[in-house]
Parts: C-alpha cells; structure tokens; sequence
C-alpha cells in the first residue's frame, strides 16, 4: 500500500501526501464502516443494561471497598493449602499438556506430519477445539464426570494448555531450517535420530519458552477454576464471595496478585536467560 | 596414532543448559517437586472411577447436537456475545493505545512510564472471571458488566505488547521524522506508528479472538452472552445444546483465526 509515493500537484507545487487517493478512500470507507458496527453493538448492550445500576457504581464500589479495607490476616493461615492447590494444578497441567502437545505439534506441523491429508486436518482441530474452550468450561464438565476436586482442575488446565502449546510448537517446528535436516538425514540416520537430532535441537529453545509462558497463563487460569469446583485458592474465594466476607475475598484477592507477580516474574526471568 | 584418537572421541549432543550444576539442581529439583505436588494431591480415586462410565454416558450425550431445540436462546447468547465483543475489543484497544505509548520507555517520561505499567500490571493481574464478578457486583447483570471486564482485561494485553513493540521500534526513522520539525502527534503518527501497525493490527484480530473465548465464560458469573446459556445447558443436563453452543464457539473461533490470518498477510 505505502510503496507507491503519492504527490498531488496544487496550484503548481508539488504536495507530499502519505496515500494515494482511492487508498485513502478506501481506509476511510474501512473506518467508517467498522465505527458503524461498533456504534450499533454499543446500541444492542445499552438496550440491554439497566442503566440505574451503571449509575450507582461509584458507591457501590465506594461501599464495597469500605468492607473490603482491612483484609483479614488471620485468615491466612486456611490459604496456604488451596495456595499449594492452586500452584501444583497450573504445573502438574502444563506438564502433561507439554507432554500430549509434542505428538499433536508434531502431525501438524507441515513438515513433519506423516500424512497431510489424513493427520494434519485431526491435529489442527484438536488445537481449534482445545484453544477455544476455556479451562473453566473444561472444569465445568470434568467437574461432573470425575467429581470435585484438583484433579479436575489439572485436567482441565492440561486440556485447555494443549492447544496452545501444540500451536506455538508446530508454528516453531515449520520454521526450523530443513538444511539440518537433510544433512543428518544424509548420514543415514533413522527417522527417530533425524527427529532427535536435527528438528528437537531447533525446537527446544522455543519449547521451553513456550512451556513457561503457559505455566504463567495457567497459574491465573487456575485461580479461578475453583469457583466451579476443582480445588484450589477459588474454593475459598467463592466461600468468601458468598458469604459476603469481603475482609477474606480481598486478602485472597492480594494473595493471588502476589503469585501473579512472582510467576511473571520468575517467566520473564527464564524466558530471558533462553532467548 | 592420530587415526586411534580420532575414533576414540565420541561425539554428544550439547545439553540445553550448559552448566552441569544447574541442569542437575533443575533436574533434581523437578523430581522432588513432582513427588511433593503429586503427594499432596487429594484423589477420591473411588470417585474417579464411579466417574468414568458417567463420562462416557455424559460425552455420548452430546451426540447428536440439538441445534433446533433451543435455537432461539443459543443465538441470541451467541449474538450477545459478538456484540460484547466488538465492543469490548474496540474500547480496550482505544484506551490501551494512550497506556500503551505511556508504557513505552523511549517515548514517555518516567512518571507516566511507571503510573501506566502499573495500570498493566494490575489489569493482567487478575483472571477474567475474578474481574467479572466484581464488575457485575458493581453494575448489574447483564452484558455491560462483561463489555466492562473485557475491555479492562484487553488493555493489559494489548497495551503491554503495544509498549513493548514501540520499545523495538527502529528509533533511526522515528528520529528522522522529528528531525524534520515535526511536532509530537506528527513524530508518533509518522515515525513510530507505521513501524509498529501491521503487528498491532494482527494483535488485535488476535485479541478480538480471545475476547470472543473469554465472552462465553463470563456468562457463568452473570456478565452476559454465551455463557450464561452453556451454563444453563450444563445444569439442566441438556448436554445436546451444550454441545451445540460448543461447536458454534468453536466454529466461530475458526472463522476468526482464518479471517486473521488473511487479513495479517493482507496488511503485511
């Protein structure tokens, strides 16, 4: 679009203008047509809100926050172990993701799937399927099949991760450089030991980068999966939220934001030390 | 002589981790990690079990999806959830430009820099149904509530990617645009936003995908679209609708990525 350098020509002189005039157009018509649907969203959910409530917000929030201030410290003590819950369920499920995510990673890719046709269609919607239900729907129905509880919640975490995993990994394997492959492919070696040698040293780095950026997105997924049942710190956040302690939901509130922080932290540290 | 040195020399793979100290604490450190979590994980396998041929019945209950049954609820769940998410999407992103740029350290000054990658930081902070509930305390039920939510939790997304993009921007051409005597709106218009608008605007297709995702769970806490209906399905054990509402989402989210995709090569 911008390769073109557009000049008009007025009253003799030659102007700079960023865009020809038909893409100008046509940009604008894109604008105007996107503000178009947005204003008529906005239309169809004003419809729909009761404005009143919308209004009286700052005093709730104002009200909500004189019962939330000071949090309950004492009531620590009961979190450390839905805390632990919480932590092993967004580990041990994006261990088992990772490992379920290498064979689907790698029949679709395009490179290395054994059968385009056939395998690489399964693959990708495997992915689609995985990405697009989130952990919580996940837990929903694991929680009825399995019954309550943190092995709910690591399937569940370790189903929705899969997707994720699996499509950062393929998109990583179909950028490796086929030149290594075809050299140690010319050294006879078998299909395992060209896999082990050529494409899973070019992988790793990315792997293990995409293992901890999902760990950190599962530790706040894995906060809330409690709420439906499946263990861990949103157990005692719904308990909080429904008997309307407010003192207890704001120290569990703090508690989950300080191990939000510390696994982003921890993530950004390793991903920094790989790359 | 030499021949004898050379076959005795056997080749290894180099390890990820070079220092052997380190890779054997990871190692080491991950097994007893493993036994504690493992340990400690409560498992009424007695339950499990009982479960499993309910999960088969429950999952053979999802076959055939019942589209008809309850058309009228799914697609009005379903179009209240598109609507929340165009909306959502579009302020989100309107507001995480301002944060964005504020965010970026070659263009702000600190104090803004800080004050908004604090505001970042406390909007990745919490998961979107956290945010749901308490929004839908404060504003009532109904899809506000979740516009609300995911506008909040699309500013921390986008505007930290948008800050960090503009922190890898080229600053040789961005200079050259403020060498010419332009002014700051025309510097960040000319310079920095050409550099950084076909990522952004795939970023954005990206994010209008996971606020469509994310739009069909808030519904469980009472914020509108989908998910309130999927709930409903769940608790009324009308796994057929539920299946139905779950292929529709992941049709959609099909859709969307394709069309992303096409639009990204389009733009690039």
């Amino acid at each position: 679009m911008g390769a073109v350098v557009a000049i008009a020509r007025r009253d003799g002189t030659r102007v700079w203008h960023r865009r020809a005039h038909s893409a100008q157009f046509a940009i604008w018509l894109l604008w105007a047509i996107g503000a178009a649907i947005f204003v008529y969203c906005c239309q169809l959910i004003s419809d729909k809100t009761i404005w009143p409530f919308v209004t009286d917000a700052p005093a709730q929030a104002a009200d909500l926050a004189a019962r939330m201030i000071p949090p309950d410290w004492a009531f620590i003590t009961t979190l450390w172990r839905p805390m632990w819950d919480t932590i092993n369920m967004a580990t041990v499920g994006t261990a088992l993701a990772l490992v379920l995510a290498v064979p689907v990673a790698y029949c679709a890719a395009r490179n290395t799937t054994p059968s385009a046709v056939a395998v690489r269609p399964v693959a990708l919607f495997i992915i689609v399927a995985s990405r697009s239900i989130n952990a919580l729907i996940w837990a929903l129905m694991l929680v009825t099949i399995i019954g309550p509880g943190v092995l709910a919640g690591i399937l569940a975490i370790a189903l929705r991760s899969i997707g994720f995993c699996a499509k950062l990994l393929y998109e990583a394997i179909e950028e490796i450089d086929e030149s290594q492959v075809e050299a140690v492919r010319a050294t006879g070696a078998s299909g395992a030991q060209v896999a082990a040698f050529s494409i899973v040293p070019q992988v790793l780095p990315a792997f293990a980068g995409v293992s901890v950026f999902r760990w950190d997105i599962n530790i706040r997924e894995s906060t809330v999966l409690g709420l439906v049942g499946a263990g861990g710190i949103g157990l005692p956040l719904n308990a909080a939220i429904t008997t309307l302690a407010w003192t207890r939901v704001s120290l569990i509130l703090l508690i989950i934001l300080a191990t939000v922080v510390v696994s982003e932290w921890i993530s950004a540290k390793v991903r920094h030390a790989i790359i | 002589m030499t021949v004898a040195t050379v076959v005795s020399r056997h080749w290894r793979k180099p390890p990820l981790i070079r220092r052997a100290w380190i890779r054997w604490a990871l190692g080491l450190g991950a097994v007893v990690y493993l036994a504690l979590a493992l340990g400690t994980i409560d498992v009424n396998w007695t339950r499990v079990w009982e479960g499993l041929p309910r999960g088969v019945r429950f999952f053979a209950a999802f076959f055939p999806p019942n589209f008809t049954g309850r058309w009228n609820d799914i697609s009005d769940g379903i179009l209240e959830s598109l609507y929340m998410t165009v909306a959502s999407t579009v302020i989100g992103i309107a507001i995480s430009i301002p944060v964005g740029l504020g965010a970026a350290k070659n263009i702000a000054p600190s104090v803004i820099y800080y004050f908004c990658r604090g505001v970042l930081a406390l909007s990745r902070s919490f998961q979107e149904i956290i945010l749901a509930i308490f929004f839908v305390k404060l504003f009532g039920f109904g899809p506000f509530a979740g516009v609300v939510t995911l506008s909040f939790a699309t500013i921390g997304f986008y505007g930290k990617l948008l800050a960090e993009d503009i922190e890898d921007a080229d600053p040789s051409s961005a200079e050259a645009v403020r060498a010419t005597g332009a002014g700051w709106l025309q510097w960040i218009n000319y310079g920095v936003q050409p550099q950084v608008m076909p990522r952004m605007i795939g970023l954005a297709l990206y994010r209008f995908d996971i606020n469509f995702r994310e739009s069909a769970v808030v519904g469980i806490v009472g914020a509108g679209g989908i998910g309130a209906t999927l709930d409903t399905a769940f608790n009324r054990y009308e796994f057929d609708s539920a299946a139905a509402i779950l292929l529709i989402i992941i049709a959609i989210v099909m859709v969307v990525e394709y069309s992303s995709s096409y639009v990204r090569r389009w733009v690039q």
